[in-house]
Parts: structure tokens; sequence; C-alpha cells
């Protein structure tokens, strides 16, 4: 376990109000969830998911057909895509699209697959002004803080240190009701919205046969973002394929309920290309970035390709006993919980935190939740082999190795292993107690640091080997 | 170029080769339940009442008027191109802009009058939903820009819900560069889980059902 993740699990479960808050958002959540798709309210509610997996598997199976009809139907729309590795050519395209147009203020809704790339911090680095107008996210993006939670980004803060950051940063007077607070940052953005050059948004679904944007929400941001400026950049992971429109019939019922409890967003909104005709407003220019990303690196594992079927709802959040005890920040990159200790490792490599698959009691609680049945404990569990034959090829994995060795090699020698057995029971401490340590010149490193945490039984009077030949 | 690279690295890791046709997506389930246009407007506005949205039943286009009439008194307004609106002499009520084509002016209007009045396309019994498909007849800021809204709509628009929609709409796409599914007043719990209404959108949400 890296220092870091150590550090930041401690100071979380130190936290008594930060436990406080992520208990209550998550209760609240888990349990809104419970209600929507209890049996009575969606009779359905097992199919759906069912269906849900079948859809994305098949996708994802046959990703680059769905890819190049995508770009086939967005083009005959009038809208482009792009192609884009990583988060240098995601950056590198905006920006040069903002060079020629003369854009300079972008205004941002909500996506996780914008922060995974740092844009805004890209953007700012090249002199460009980028907002994040969700308002949870409008919080963070003051605090220059990472979204604590898929669905709820500022589900860490406090009224009070809200008010402080308005103030601090708006320099607007002190205000700690949430409704004003709420007015404050509506005022605010109001104004970036009128005169942004350029709105980016993520996607929820990318549908190839009709190469639209999905996305979903509650506040209206999306829908500024992607309606008022000439320009609307959808940045999405090649993955949020879906086949056809009707498919929506399945994921928009799971999708806000498995998020939120509700029965849909308030706002679902379904884009296809620049304004049209005699359309009297929308962009003028509509582009989707495609991005990777490390995406095709977990591809051609046919066991961990599921991880790739998430929707990005929070539910296994919510779910998780270790989440709700140590929270989003304490995960080592932007997603977090379940789904983050599954595609972190394998976005990263299993080395970028090598202890983050271990960070769970594999209980099942969020194969449980997941909408689309992505079964995350299995996905763990091969993880877990991965860093164990990461490990051993390197170095800290050669003592353990040798120790094996030697342990095998004995265990193949019965005469040399019955010895090194009375020989073990002369040297354990007398009395038929529980052995606790062992004598001082092998109570050193390793061996110790392993009995710190066991006990090991008395030695038995006889070996089974002398019983049995006793009989 | 990455769009090539991405490409191959897909094909390789999934064994399949450029151009390949695939099977049939597995089908979905859509299901249309046979409700009674009664029964689908009083889910209707159960659900819409329970957002703290407000519902209202005109039993002829002249109460839908009077209804808008009273909803934007002292209040300044602007309508959408919407024929069931001009229908119901709505368009024309005093203190409503109306038949704005240009977008600069449309997007001036919205953005400091104090109601959108629109149509819908169709309306979602089982959720609330009004369904809002861009064309010169409804413009994609009136519905948003204002903090009220007011949406006035036929009673034979109301479909049962999401299945229903998109069997009669496969491709939104085809028709639209935008529908947008709107399903109660504009909303946020994002400071300590508290609701707000009213963040980016209107905070007041009015569905008038004409018939």
């Amino acid at each position: 376990m890296s220092v870091e993740f150590d550090r930041k699990i401690h100071n979380t479960l130190a936290d008594a109000d930060l436990q406080l808050a992520i208990y209550t958002a998550t209760a609240r959540l888990k349990d809104k969830r419970v209600e929507t798709t209890a049996p009575d309210a969606l009779p359905e509610y097992q199919e759906l998911r069912t269906q849900a997996h079948a859809v994305k598997k098949h996708t994802i199976e046959n990703l680059d057909y769905y890819l190049e009809e995508f770009e086939r139907n967005v083009e005959a729309h009038g809208g482009k895509v792009v192609y884009a590795k990583d988060g240098t050519e995601v950056s590198d395209f905006v920006l040069s699209l903002a060079k020629e147009r003369g854009a300079r203020l972008i205004v941002k809704s909500k996506s996780m697959t914008t922060e995974e790339v740092d844009l805004n911090e890209r953007l700012e680095h090249h002199g460009l002004e980028s907002v994040e107008t969700d308002l949870g996210e409008y919080i963070i993006q003051l605090a220059h803080e990472r979204p604590y939670h898929i669905v709820a980004p500022a589900l860490h803060m406090t009224r009070y240190q809200v008010a402080d950051l308005f103030t601090e940063r708006l320099k607007v007077p002190r205000e700690t009701v949430i409704e004003k607070q709420t007015a404050i940052a509506r005022k605010m953005l109001r104004q970036k919205f009128l005169a942004a050059d350029i709105g980016i948004s993520g996607a929820n679904f990318l549908v190839a046969g009709s190469g639209a944007v999905v996305l979903v929400e509650n506040e209206g941001n999306i829908r500024l973002t992607t309606s008022a400026p000439k320009i609307h950049i959808a940045i999405a992971g090649i993955e949020k394929m879906i086949p056809r429109a009707q498919d929506l019939a399945v994921f928009l019922k799971l999708l806000g309920r498995s998020g939120t409890g509700q029965l849909l967003t308030v706002y679902t909104s379904f884009l296809s290309g620049p304004r049209r005709g005699a359309e009297i407003d929308g962009p003028d220019e509509f582009y989707v970035v495609l991005l990777d990303n490390g995406r095709t690196r977990l591809l051609p594992d046919r066991g961990k390709r599921q991880s790739l079927y998430c929707i990005r709802c929070g539910a296994c959040l919510n779910a998780c006993p270790v989440y709700r005890k140590i929270g989003g920040h304490s995960f080592p990159w932007v997603y977090s919980g379940p789904i983050g200790a599954i595609i972190t490792p394998q976005f990263m490599g299993v080395s970028h935190e090598p202890a983050l698959p271990f960070a769970s009691s594999l209980c099942g609680a969020c194969a449980e939740v997941c909408p689309v049945k992505i079964d995350i404990p299995k996905v763990l569990l091969e993880l877990r082999s991965d860093v164990k034959k990461a490990e051993a090829r390197d170095q800290r994995g050669r003592l353990e190795k040798l120790a094996f060795r030697a342990f095998a090699w004995l265990m193949t020698h019965p005469r040399l292993y019955e010895m090194a057995g009375k020989l073990a029971a002369a040297v354990a401490p007398p009395g038929d107690g529980w052995i606790k340590s062992v004598p001082a010149p092998m109570n050193v490193g390793p061996l110790r640091a392993w009995l710190s945490q066991r006990d090991l039984p008395p030695a038995p009077a006889r070996s089974f080997r002398e019983m049995w030949r006793r009989r | 170029m990455s769009r090539d690279n991405i490409l191959h690295r897909i094909r390789t890791a999934v064994g399949r080769s450029a151009g390949q046709a695939v099977a049939d997506p597995p089908p979905v389930r859509i299901r249309i339940p046979d409700v009674a246009m009664e029964k689908r407007i009083a889910t209707m506005f159960e659900r819409i009442e329970a957002l703290s949205g407000r519902a209202h039943r005109a039993a002829t286009p002249e109460d839908a008027r009077a209804f808008v009439a009273a909803a934007i008194e002292g209040k300044s307004a602007v309508a959408s191109n919407a024929p069931f609106l001009a229908e119901c002499g709505i368009a024309t009520l005093p203190g409503v802009r109306s038949g704005i084509l240009d977008r600069e002016e449309l997007r001036g209007l919205c953005a400091t009058l104090d109601v959108g009045i629109t149509s819908a396309d169709y309306a979602l019994a089982d959720t609330g939903s009004l369904v809002m498909i861009a064309s010169p007849n409804e413009a994609r800021l009136i519905s948003l820009l204002p903090p009220s809204h007011i949406a006035v709509v036929p009673r034979d628009r109301i479909l049962t819900g999401l299945d229903e929609l998109f069997s009669i709409l496969p491709n939104p796409a085809e028709a639209t560069s935008s529908m947008v599914l709107i399903t109660g007043p504009s909303r946020t719990a994002d400071i300590e889980q508290i609701l707000v209404r009213g963040v980016h959108g209107p905070g007041q949400f009015t569905v008038v059902v004409v018939g």
C-alpha cells in the first residue's frame, strides 16, 4: 500500500464530520434506489438489468462496427467525430478549434471523462477560461478539488465551507443559506452561459444508429452548455456506445433509479448534430470526441472487459461498506468506490496503486446493485491475481518466491519434513498455550511481522505421521 | 492517426476484421400497456405534482387561455411558434412575445423575460415528462432560460411512457437535432443533499392539458 493511500484513508476515518456526511449522503441515495427499483415499483427491474448487460456485451464485442456507424450518422447530420488516444489529443483538438474560432470562454458540464484527462487544467494552462457549470462541480472547481462521488461531486462539503469558498473566490458577502448559495451560482454562471464561445459536455450514451449523444441531468446546465454557445463539443469514452435509440427505453429506466432514485432525471437530452434547417436555436457546430485513454487496453481480456459496461450511476459507491468509510478522495484516481477499484488499475496499470484491488471485503453488494450486472468482485479477484503476478516479476517478490521454493522442497522430501517438524516442536516455547512468538534468533523481520498478527497452535506431543505408524 | 489506430486495437482485441457484419443486437423489452386516457392524465398529474410541478386540466382551448392569462398576470412572457398555442389564443395574450424566428432576438428575450410558454410534441404519463422536439415551432431556450415554464399540451399527445415514445420515434435524430425530455422543475441537491429548485433551468414548471 502506498503511503499516500494509507494516509488518506486514516485521515478520512479520523474526521467525524466527514464520516457523517458520507454516511448520510450514501444512505439517502441508497434508500431512494431501493424504493424505485422495488418489485412493486418496477416489476421488470431484473429483466431490464439482464437486457442492459446483454446490449452492452454485444456492443463492446462489436465496438469497431458501432463506432463507425456512429461516425457515419453524426456526419450525415452535419457533425464531426474526432478520435483521441489520450488527454493530450483531446486538449490539442479543443485548443486548435478554440484558436481557429477565436474562442476564449468555455462552459463545461459535468463529465467524469474530462476529469480523467484533467481537461480544465490543460485548457487553462493555454489561457482559456473553462468553467464547470454543475453546482457541485462548480464548487469543487473553485476549491481546486476532485469529485468526491460520481453523482454527488461536492458530497463532502458543508454549507459553511461553501460559504467561505464563495466569499473568498467570488468576492460575495458570506451566505450560508443553501437556496441563496444556489442563487449566487445561478447568477454567476448565467453570465458565463450567455457569453461562452464553446460548450463542452460529456455523454451518458452514444447512440450508433442515430449518431446521437444522450445526456441526463437535473439542473439544466447541460442543456445550456449544449444549446447556448455556437459550438458544442461532446467528449465521451468509446465504451459509451449503444446500438439503437430504442435501447434507451431500458437504460434510462435503470440509470435514473440507480443513480439518484429518480424515474427519470429532470432533463434527458438526445442531441444529434448542429441545429438543422429552420430550427431557431442550438449550436452551429457539433463535435464528438471519442476517447480511448486506456480503454482498448482492457478489451482483450474477456473476463475483465465487462468493466466497460459501466454507465456511471454511482450505485456501487453507495452500497459499498468500504467507500462508505474511506470516502471518495482516498481513492487514487478520479473514479472511486468499487467501479474505481476495477477501472483504475486497468486504465492506469496495476502498479499505480497495487493495494487498490485488495481494498474490498468482496461482500458483493456492488454487483447486487449494478444496473448492468458487472461482476465487480470477480474482476477484483482477477486484478488481485494480476497484482501478485506483477509483484512476482519485480524485486519485492523474490524473497517470498525463495521461501515458497524452500517450503515446496521440504514438502516433497518426507524425511526432512518430519525432522523439521520435530525440530520445530523442540524449539517451541514450553506449555500448551498458543505460540505468540518464536525464539529470539528467529524473531526478526518478516517472521516477526507475520506473528505480530497471528498465533500458532501449540506443538503436538506426537505428529500425525507418528500416530499413523503406531495405529 | 488515432482513428485507425483505435479501431485497429479494438478489432485485434475482440477478434473482428474491418467491415465485418454484426448480428442483430439483443432485443430489448418494449411493452406498451393499454391505459385509458383519463388514467394516463391522472398518473401524469400525480407525477408532476410529486416533483413540485403544477398540473392543470383545461376543458377547452378557451379555458387554457384563461388559465395561462391568470398565471402570467403582471409578468412578461415569450411563447413558442407552436400552432397549438396560436389555436388556443395564447400566443396573442397581452404581454406575450411570440412569432420570433431570429436566434439572437429570441435568446435576448428568454434571458430577460419571466415566463416561457411552449407546447410539447408528446407527454409521458408514467414519469410525468414532456417531450420537446426542436423545430421552427419549438426553440430550445424558451423552456430553459426563463425562471418559469408553462407547457400547453393537447390531450391526444399523452403517451404511456418511454416504451411508447421510442416505438413511435425509433430514431428521433431523423426529425430533429434535439429531443429533450423534461421531468419537473430544474433542481439540485449538491450542497448537503438539500433539494433546491430552479438552479439553471426554470424553478417553476406548469403543465396544462387541454381537452
